[in-house]
């Protein structure tokens, strides 16, 4: 019979103290070269950018005097403040796309894929993961094209009468690109929460006489809710760092963070300046993931109590929610490219302040 | 087909997720130096070029010797890992587990950067040897993805049923568990193996002026002629690619099903 719980006792008997220390020590001691590297070659790098983006750039050496000025820069110049909060749209952007078209495949090979071929179709939908990265964003560029196989395939059935050129050189492109890149990142999160599901809980939401769409959005949409969390950050941390998608289908007004830290480092020698601008978009991407699950669990409190147990409503309601919150705080983003990135702040500050309001209100009421 | 509309919507997903690979072979074999519509006839020339072409084969050399390299050194230290996770309770195991696999979602081009920062500053030359250092980091939260897998699977009473005949720690992972984890162990070298041979960033930011493949084929992408050779290369990439995984997914599955557990399927 296998075991699947990790890090128990090695012990069937109950271990004493002693041989618990024993045990922690041997753990250590176990994970101790991964953990070592991983410090040497992860962790200190990422503080020494940190330390670099309060340093001053004195051209070929750098100030030590510490200083904020790298993030007022990066913040104030409008050049490098348009390329984040575009990166940030676009992530966003991607992010949805990708986890919104994930659902329903993971949904499909979990629920209606026959168990015996369940591992070929996650096989099948794995291998353009893995396959030359370079190569798959190069032949988007092909697809998307001035005479790319969209536009010579829409021409040629009479479709259209001139190429589309929305399509390549701007942030669609790179939407589509990223979707089509970080899938099998969004599915597989997905498809394990599905899997986890127990089966007779749907059956019996529709013994209980519930149709089997009421039976997803009260079972399996929020059971499902912890794989659809895992895909959004796993897809949306990495996504606003990539650097080969702007360069090669994005045209002059799609460059991106990573675009940009590559010109400071290594065309400009400015890594303080570098360093604070991969800091920031860091820093947003946590901001982003942060505001988004409060409002989560602000909105499913405010209407949890607002509307009892009714777990039907809570669902959509939260759902709505959540996806509202998201879509209102780009439309923000997008509008206030132009303006003031302290708008921004302020504007997702206002919007979980009022939601707390409206959380405590209701909560008195009820 | 069962699912009806869930069906054909993932035929048409999957028809999205393979575009590009089908568009692939298409035009490497296309008589035309331009890649576009309509074809302009069969040819192998494009696979022809690729053996005279000195400075792929360099870059090729390069890629061989960082991807062996960094798929055995992150196997090792994705064994560590996973044998303490699955095996012992310690301090700080959920942190220290959590800091190993955070390479997985940060994004590349800030590890990039971060690493070429402290390796200037200590004074290394950038060479393969620098993009190896790299690429083990990225690689080794994959290794331990699939080395944790194969070490839970294993049954704990196998191991103490060794001990009990006598056997030390070291000849009991030698004849017990070892033989059991073989499979994960060879389904992580190959995996490792892909991702490194594919990874553009940290070679491109890291490997000074030893171009890898990948920054060989990205520097080609501004030389208009030069395509049609390339997705000539990406041709034989994707196939070596499939041949790869599917021996790794072949390992995978027979490692789970040598332990007897059940097959939850994927690498990830």
């Amino acid at each position: 019979m296998a075991q699947s719980g990790g890090g128990q006792a090695v012990l069937p008997a109950k271990p004493s103290g002693l041989k618990q220390r024993s045990e922690a020590l041997s753990g250590l001691l176990m994970i101790s070269p991964t953990a070592i590297f991983t410090l040497l070659l992860m962790v200190a790098p990422l503080a020494t950018i940190f330390a670099y983006s309060f340093l001053t750039d004195a051209y070929l050496t750098v100030e030590l005097t510490p200083t904020v000025g790298n993030y007022t820069e990066a913040w104030t110049n409008p050049v490098y403040r348009i390329v984040m909060l575009r990166s940030l749209g676009v992530s966003m952007a991607v992010t949805a796309a990708t986890v919104l078209l994930a659902f329903p495949i993971a949904y499909y090979i979990s629920f209606y894929v026959d168990p015996s071929k369940k591992a070929i179709w996650l096989f099948l939908i794995t291998i353009p993961f893995w396959t030359s990265y370079l190569i798959r964003v190069f032949l988007w560029k092909v697809i998307l094209g001035f005479n790319g196989v969209i536009n010579s395939g829409l021409m040629g059935i009479g479709l259209i009468d001139e190429p589309l050129t929305f399509i390549l050189y701007n942030t669609n492109a790179i939407v589509i690109t990223l979707a089509h890149a970080y899938a099998p990142f969004a599915i597989l999160p997905i498809f394990v929460a599905l899997e986890k599901i127990d089966r007779s809980f749907l059956e019996a939401g529709r013994d209980l006489g519930e149709s089997s769409f009421v039976t997803f959005l009260r079972v399996t949409l929020p059971l499902a809710l912890p794989g659809v969390i895992s895909a959004v950050m796993i897809v949306f941390i990495p996504v606003i760092g990539d650097y080969v998608t702007p360069l090669l289908v994005g045209g002059p007004e799609g460059r991106m963070v990573a675009n940009l830290v590559q010109l400071q480092y290594i065309r400009l020698d400015n890594y303080p300046l570098g360093s604070a601008i991969a800091i920031s978009s860091m820093v947003m991407v946590g901001l982003v993931l942060v505001i988004a699950a409060m409002q989560i669990a602000i909105f499913g409190r405010v209407f949890k109590r607002v509307l009892g147990s009714t777990n039907l409503l809570f669902t959509i309601l939260t759902a709505l929610a959540a996806a509202q919150s998201l879509l209102l705080l780009m439309v923000v983003i997008w509008l206030v490219t132009g303006q003031a990135a302290l708008t921004v702040v302020l504007g997702a500050a206002l919007h979980i302040a009022a939601f707390v309001a409206l959380a405590r209100r209701k909560g008195g009421l009820a | 087909m069962r699912g009806g509309w869930f069906g054909v919507y993932a035929i048409g997903f999957l028809i999205f997720l393979y575009a590009p690979i089908i568009l692939l072979p298409i035009f490497a074999f296309n008589d035309g130096a331009i890649v576009a519509f309509p074809l302009a006839g069969f040819t192998t020339k494009w696979f022809e070029q690729l053996l005279v072409e000195p400075a792929l084969h360099v870059a090729l050399k390069n890629s061989l010797i960082i991807a062996v390299s960094a798929s055995i050194l992150s196997t090792c230290l994705g064994i560590f890992a996973a044998r303490a996770s699955t095996h012992y309770n310690f301090p700080a195991k959920s942190g220290l587990m959590g800091m190993i696999m955070l390479p997985l979602v940060l994004p590349e081009i800030i590890l990039a950067i971060a690493l070429l920062v402290v390796l200037l500053g200590i004074g290394l030359p950038l060479t393969i040897y620098t993009v190896i250092l790299g690429h083990v980091l990225i690689c080794t939260p994959f290794a331990v993805a699939i080395l944790t897998a194969a070490f839970q699977s294993l049954d704990k009473s196998l191991e103490e049923a060794a001990y009990d005949l006598g056997e030390t720690p070291i000849s009991t992972f030698r004849l017990i568990i070892l033989p059991l984890v073989t499979p994960g162990i060879i389904s992580s070298l190959l995996l490792t193996f892909t991702i490194s041979l594919d990874e553009f960033i940290l070679a491109f930011f890291l490997a000074g002026t030893e171009p890898t493949l990948p920054v060989y084929i990205f520097s080609q992408f501004r030389f208009p002629k030069s395509v049609p050779v390339i997705l000539a290369l990406g041709t034989i990439l994707v196939l070596l690619s499939i041949v790869l995984l599917t021996i790794a997914e072949y390992f995978r599955r027979r490692g789970i099903a040598r332990t007897g557990a059940k097959d939850t399927g994927g690498f990830l």
